[in-house]
């Protein structure tokens, strides 16, 4: 693995297959009774946010304490943080108080790439303008793996059909039936809907799921679709209905009202109407196909209420996900020596 | 970073078959075998893991609440033995799992961050419970440290025992085994490697030289 996580790019398929299944194990750290791990202890993790953020920040904050890090919570609101110089000086300073790490969130696409450069320990990118997040795209991927491939769900190597529904004995020697470990997400479908344009969630979403064998088409009005998606490693649609009856996964994005700087559809209720999933479009869906969404959410714009509370929705499974997802990747990161040896 | 098939190989610090991947070791069996000697065969491994399961029967009076506990790699698969042969002599077999010490080991920074192994904790859970910890070669001492802390975790045990194939010597730590399949007496340069079948295809306890 890289000593920074700037893009879900940076990741080759052993690398995110290792995060996945080091999370897979450490899920079971939070049905324990103590939900603490020694493993970071004397380490210094920086969570330094330009940009509001609840979940993410909040989620790396339980990760790194939930190994026994300490955290130090920087954010930039309300002070008016220019960009370069002072990015430059506020990391250096953080680093000077002995951070290990820097979980950076910045309104700049390609701010934490700069950064990297600028400091000695790891930079973990926790979204950076209409870039890249690429935890949340590892939590998606871990979310999917584990919800597709539980006992009794899809099988895949049948061409993505849902398999008849034979849990099968308990294996003496492997794990349990449906054993996600070592597994990629080979020939499952997602379709990823919504304001693509401005999504970072989207963009690391395509590239970790292409470099884990998924097929990812992207659905958006033709407005919020960008210009280069043909050089993504997806297919691109704009007819949701089509695509909801052939998917396996369907993600649902939020309507950035802060970064839509036009017009790029008429009204949030013609938007709701072609691209929003109802109760109706849900009954589209293959009978094993879930619905996430990395919130926030707006319910009754791109996601019904009924929708987002259904037993499809993973949406809730995603938060809890992030948790042991990021504990993977700060153990990764930041768990053995200070430099890679290999 | 690399998620390497962890080699059975015990060198100091290293009691446990961790995912080193160091270029001066043996990778294979089959390079410089004539350096390696078998110091148990496979009946005696059978044996050995037969009396340890009489002995644990004896001193846990028939095995009452016990739990038997592997550490990775090839500890969980002589726990899941020494359980089907406890089932073999009493009626059932003794409840069985694994403890993945990885977290709590005391030289993570020494290395690389290596590939977590499974821990699975059998239902009733360990609280209250004589836990037998089940390991292949004792060497430093310091996994079965890693592992007691790993255990303190999961729960409050009401005893704490520790079983192990092959006892190496060279301890760095005040622990001991309570069960031992077999004391071989080595040289602090020597290294000895544990194949069984499940994971190397055959059951034997190897000697040889480490490299330098």
């Amino acid at each position: 693995m890289n000593r920074h996580l700037i893009s879900a790019a940076d990741l080759s398929r052993e690398d995110a297959v290792l995060i996945l299944d080091t999370a897979a194990e450490l899920a079971s750290v939070a049905d324990r009774p103590i939900k603490k791990l020694p493993t970071l202890r004397g380490r210094t993790v920086v969570n330094l946010f330009y940009e509001d953020s609840t979940r993410t920040r909040t989620s790396f904050e339980a990760a790194a304490k939930r190994l026994s890090a300490d955290v130090i919570n920087f954010s930039a609101k309300g002070s008016s943080v220019a960009k370069g110089e002072s990015l430059k000086d506020t990391a250096l300073t953080l680093e000077a108080m002995g951070s290990d790490a820097i979980v950076v969130r910045h309104p700049a696409s390609g701010a934490p790439r700069r950064l990297a450069d600028w400091v000695s320990g790891r930079v973990i990118n926790a979204g950076d303008g209409t870039h890249e997040h690429p935890t949340q795209a590892l939590l998606d991927a871990f979310t999917m793996r584990q919800r597709l491939f539980s006992p009794g769900g899809a099988d895949f190597s049948h061409g993505g059909l849902p398999a008849p529904h034979s849990p099968g004995p308990r294996s003496p020697l492997g794990g349990p039936p449906g054993d996600q470990r070592g597994k990629g997400l080979d020939g499952v479908r997602v379709t990823i809907v919504g304001d693509i344009l401005h999504s970072r969630v989207a963009r690391s979403n395509v590239l970790l799921l292409d470099t884990l064998g998924a097929e990812v088409t992207v659905v958006a009005p033709p407005t919020l679709m960008p210009y280069a998606v043909g050089t993504w490693p997806c297919k691109a649609g704009y007819d949701l209905d089509a695509e909801l009856r052939k998917t396996d996964v369907v993600m649902m994005l939020r309507v950035q009202q802060e970064r839509m700087s036009a017009a790029f559809f008429p009204t949030v209720r013609e938007y709701r109407r072609r691209y929003g999933l109802d109760t109706g479009r849900m009954a589209l869906l293959p009978e094993h196909a879930i619905v996430m969404h990395p919130g926030p959410m707006n319910r009754g714009v791109e996601i019904a209420a009924e929708v987002a509370d259904s037993p499809r929705s993973t949406i809730v499974a995603q938060v809890t996900n992030g948790v042991t997802v990021r504990m993977a990747v700060l153990y990764l990161m930041l768990g053995g020596a200070a430099e890679d040896a290999s | 970073m690399c998620a390497m098939r962890p080699e059975p190989v015990h060198e100091p610090g290293d009691s446990q078959p961790g995912n080193l991947d160091r270029p001066d070791r043996p990778s294979q069996r089959d390079q410089g075998q004539q350096d390696w000697k078998a110091v148990l065969t496979p009946e005696e491994i059978r044996r050995a893991l037969s009396r340890i399961a009489h002995e644990i029967l004896e001193r846990t009076h028939g095995g009452e609440g016990i739990v038997l506990l592997g550490i990775p790699t090839r500890g969980t698969y002589l726990a899941r033995r020494l359980s089907a042969r406890i089932g073999e002599f009493e009626g059932t077999p003794a409840p069985v799992g694994s403890l993945d010490v990885t977290m709590h080991r005391d030289d993570l920074r020494l290395r690389p961050a290596r590939a977590l192994q499974r821990t699975e904790v059998p239902p009733d859970g360990v609280d209250g419970k004589t836990v037998v910890l089940v390991d292949d070669v004792l060497f430093s001492g310091r996994t079965v440290r890693a592992a007691l802390d790993a255990l303190n975790d999961l729960g409050r045990p009401r005893s704490v025992q520790l079983a192990v194939l092959v006892d190496r010597g060279h301890r760095e730590l005040p622990i001991r085994a309570d069960y031992v399949g077999k004391n071989l007496p080595t040289a602090h340069r020597e290294a000895v490697r544990v194949l069984l079948a499940e994971i190397d295809g055959e059951d034997s306890v190897l000697l040889g030289e480490r490299e330098a």
